[in-house]
């Protein structure tokens, strides 16, 4: 990137806003070597690296992330064709190669500068300093719901509106008229006067010999035409007739097959391997030390994971061998009882304030690990020939696994050539590069091609986990029932750092965190620290709304008088769900509010507990993300986001016993079904607010939705999950 | 030496008479379209239809195929291209996320409706309970049956 001059780079790339930094030479003789793959056809103009225009006038928009289900495809490109006026019918997409120049640059500035708005005069400058800063953290990630809200309003509208603007002003120069009578509609520009048109690529080239505009004008809702329409996905007809493409479908000439054995009792290594009956069964090519993990590669899979099975393996004594779950619980309660702790938030002062309360209320929750379990095993298959390492895998974060297998094998990065594939499932776990890793390392010791893919056994026990965290609340209760002090300790904390904070208006608060140290590696998950703070907190606040004998919507809706979004999610899913209305004896209706990833989301489940188990029926869910890009496709979302989470509070559950996991395949790492699965009622809230996300905003309420559903039908209060550990049918 | 019909077509195989017929289909066929996922058929999403029946290819050794007629997703549109009502509706009702377990979801659905052409609420939960999907599309697969049943 050295050889690119400021000049080049701002001509070339820093479009506007601030915001979109893909300042790659794109013309002639400012053309990045990566960049020349993607031009695909002659005579074809990249306008700017988000965009491309062909010469039959097709637009294709250059999609910086990961396809794991959530219709990034689609929405990434809706929002560039909107902005550039741009006959939808006409458009397609590419996902961007994993190469510097599409690191996501807008989301690294996003999150660094919080949407803060910038002068114009300074843009030109942050944007170069924000570029490298992502550059260097290696990030073209797809996780913590970032798209839309980062990649999309802060990189495709730019680069569309800035598109457009540069075809106009080609076809302007070209017609000899003002720029402001040349109008776009279409995918094509109009001079109405005159009387011409012409398809945007007919100054496609011309457009290119601009430098960007700094501040394109971007279209506010009422101009949209495809933003806030419920676009078909792109990527669904393949996906139902079987021609889609996931990494394990990656079929290469010679290509062998890994499977591959993990530590029981993570971080032990592997001390002792025999493998004099494995490397005799059919097929079996080689079986592999590879000192933190055993491999055999065969013609097959099966010959591959059947061989497997039949090595023998000892693991080195880490000193987690008598570590159990009760054993990980008690050291972080320990943790807590120790008095140190880190503040999240110390506003007044809780304690005092609790005991001048007229009563305090107190309670403890704790969630357990939890597996990922995506749909897809892990895999990835490698290829080390010609000193390039060229690996193919469904990746949520390309552009770092490079950098990784680059480091660990010992190549310059450009040796090193990522194609990422659809994702069978992300959630998180396709954001570790442990797999691609694995599957590197045994490629470099053959000259032919490798696929690996792990068994449902070792995804299930060589995750990187939810945390079991353990959370304790006290509350000073006024004289009218209300809470007047919130103390909330927990272990453990990772991301995203406000996710412990509450939006009830209480003047006294102290939440804290103990640290504890163990063996079992955390992992995001979907809505990472989000899933377990929105199940503890929503869970206290409907305890105090009860301890207070108030209805717990009403109790709610008193503590939020100055946050009119919460409220009005909050309003319109208890609307939905007909609160006030009585259900019949033994049904009962629960409700949770959070804010999470910059979108609020309420939902009310009703819960049937008169069978043998509890039966969540229908969920009712309002969702205020400031504005929907795509309807259909955001509520998708929401129903995922619901079912992801509702499996986990019914069922989900990893343990630990002698330093392993316990739980091994869908057997005992049990999913909820279709039998189980509730009706789902979605309300979309345009509120205007800055754009959240849609991934995982839908998972944290529901646990607490439906434990409090179950207290309302039941009385039982659920504090640990899941729900099916428990007694009484609940189970 | 396996032989059996997959798809209309006649194939041989030669194999370990022990492999799962799923490792056929995808590495010897090269029909990639049936999936992975657990290998202890509690997930479904290697689901195939042996002679005309759905079954776990995971777990179904590829010598009990042996003689049979095996269809897979690949299979299921007309020779013409023409999709089957149940691909239609899923497309049309926006159902797949990650579609990783589709291929299986549709194998289940179709042959649902094959036997029982107007499912009920319970005969769905019946058929295609044995269908794991991560993404949660659960919803959608009961609203693009009932449509495809329609159809």
């Amino acid at each position: 990137m050295g050889k690119w001059t400021r000049r080049g780079f701002i001509t070339a790339g820093v479009l506007t806003g601030g915001v979109l930094a893909v300042g790659v030479g794109i013309r002639e003789g400012h053309r990045a070597p990566g960049l020349a793959d993607m031009m695909t056809e002659d005579g074809e103009a990249l306008v700017n690296v988000w965009v491309k225009i062909a010469p039959d006038n097709t637009i294709t928009a250059i999609v910086p992330h990961s396809e794991m289900g959530q219709g990034v495809f689609t929405s990434m490109t809706q929002m560039l064709a909107d902005e550039m006026d741009a006959d939808w019918d006409k458009v397609t997409f590419e996902q961007a190669p994993a190469h510097e120049d599409y690191a996501n640059y807008a989301l690294g500035r996003e999150f660094i500068m919080n949407g803060a708005t910038v002068p114009g005069f300074v843009q030109d400058s942050l944007n170069g300093a924000f570029l490298m800063l992502t550059k260097n953290m290696s990030l073209q990630i797809t996780g913590g719901s970032t798209a839309v809200r980062f990649t999309g309003q802060g990189g495709m509208r730019i680069a569309g509106a800035a598109a457009r603007e540069m075809i106009v002003k080609a076809a302007a120069r070209e017609w000899d008229v003002k720029r402001s009578e040349v109008r776009t509609a279409d995918s094509y520009v109009h001079h109405d006067a005159s009387g011409r048109s012409e398809p945007y690529a007919t100054f496609a080239v011309k457009a290119a010999e601009f430098a960007p505009p700094t501040q394109p004008t971007l279209k506010t809702p009422d101009q949209f035409k495809l933003m806030g329409q419920s676009l078909k996905r792109f990527d669904i007809p393949a996906k139902v007739d079987g021609t889609a493409e996931f990494g394990i479908d990656v079929d290469l000439p010679g290509m062998k097959h890994a499977a591959i054995m993990g530590p029981p009792v993570l971080g032990a290594s592997v001390e002792n391997v025999d493998a004099s009956s494995a490397e005799a069964m059919p097929g079996v090519v080689k079986v592999l030390n590879k000192g933190d993990f055993v491999a055999v590669v065969a013609d097959g899979y099966w010959q591959a994971e059947n061989a497997l099975r039949a090595v023998g393996v000892t693991w080195t004594q880490t000193g987690a061998e008598t570590m159990s779950q009760d054993d990980l619980f008690a050291s972080h309660r320990a943790a807590m009882d120790t008095g140190k702790s880190t503040n999240d938030v110390k506003r007044g002062n809780a304690q005092k304030a609790a005991a001048s309360a007229a009563r305090v209320f107190e309670a403890e929750y704790t969630v357990p690990f939890l597996a990922h379990a995506a749909m897809e095993p892990l895999n990835a298959t490698a290829w080390m020939h010609d000193g390039t390492l060229e690996l193919w895998s469904g990746l949520q974060n390309p552009l770092g696994v490079r950098d990784q297998l680059a480091d660990e094998l010992d190549l310059k990065k450009d040796r090193v050539i990522i194609h990422n594939t659809l994702l069978g499932g992300g959630f998180g776990r396709r954001a570790m590069p442990d797999y691609p890793s694995q599957a590197a390392r045994i490629a470099a010791e053959f000259d032919h091609p490798v696929k690996l893919i792990w068994s449902r056994e070792q995804d299930t026990t060589q995750d990187w986990y939810r945390p079991a965290v353990v959370s304790r609340f006290k509350a000073g209760i006024g004289e009218d029932g209300m809470p007047v002090s919130w103390e909330n300790l927990f272990v453990e904390k990772h991301d995203p750092p406000e996710a412990s904070q509450i939006p009830y208006e209480i003047a006294d608060q102290h939440i804290h965190y103990a640290e504890t140290e163990h063996h079992v590696r955390f992992g995001p998950w979907r809505s990472v620290d989000h899933t377990q703070h929105g199940f503890f907190i929503e869970s206290f606040i409907d305890e105090l709304a009860h301890e207070a004998g108030q209805d717990p919507y009403q109790y709610r809706r008193a503590l939020l008088a100055n946050a009119p979004r919460h409220m009005a999610a909050l309003d319109a899913a208890a609307k939905a769900a007909d609160w006030d209305r009585p259900r019949p004896e033994g049904h009962g209706l629960g409700m949770a509010l959070v804010d999470s990833f910059g979108t609020i989301v309420a939902h009310v489940a009703e819960v049937d507990a008169t069978g043998e188990r509890p039966r969540v029926t229908h969920v009712w869910s309002a969702a205020d993300p400031g504005y929907v890009m795509n309807p259909d496709g955001f509520i998708a979302q929401i129903e995922s986001g619901i079912i992801y989470g509702l499996s986990a509070t019914l069922h989900g559950e990893i343990t630990i016993e002698n330093g392993a996991v316990v739980q091994s395949n869908f057997h005992d790492y049990e999913i909820l079904r279709m039998n189980e699965a509730p009706e789902i009622s979605v309300t979309l809230i345009n509120s205007g607010a800055r754009v959240g996300g849609g991934g995982e905003p839908g998972t944290p309420p529901i646990a607490p939705a439906v434990t409090n559903a179950i207290f309302n039908a039941t009385g039982q209060r659920i504090r640990d999950l899941p729900v099916s550990k428990h007694d009484g049918g609940y189970v | 030496m396996v032989t059996f019909t997959v798809n209309g077509e006649a194939r041989q195989v030669d194999v370990e008479p022990d492999t799962p017929l799923l490792w056929v289909v995808r590495e010897q066929l090269k029909l990639t379209g049936t999936k992975f996922g657990c290998g202890i058929a509690q997930c479904g999403a290697c689901t195939v239809h042996l002679d005309g029946v759905p079954v776990r290819s995971c777990s179904i050794p590829v010598s009990f195929a042996d003689g049979s007629e095996v269809t897979t997703i690949e299979g299921v549109a007309e020779p013409d291209g023409t999709l089957h009502a149940i691909q239609q509706a899923w497309i049309d009702e926006q159902v797949p996320q990650c579609g990783y377990c589709q291929s299986g979801q549709i194998m289940s659905a179709v042959a649902l409706l094959k036997d029982t052409p107007n499912p009920t609420d319970d005969d769905i939960d019946a058929a295609m309970s044995g269908n794991i999907c991560r993404c949660g599309a659960y919803g959608r697969i009961r609203k693009a049956i009932k449509a495809a049943a329609q159809a």
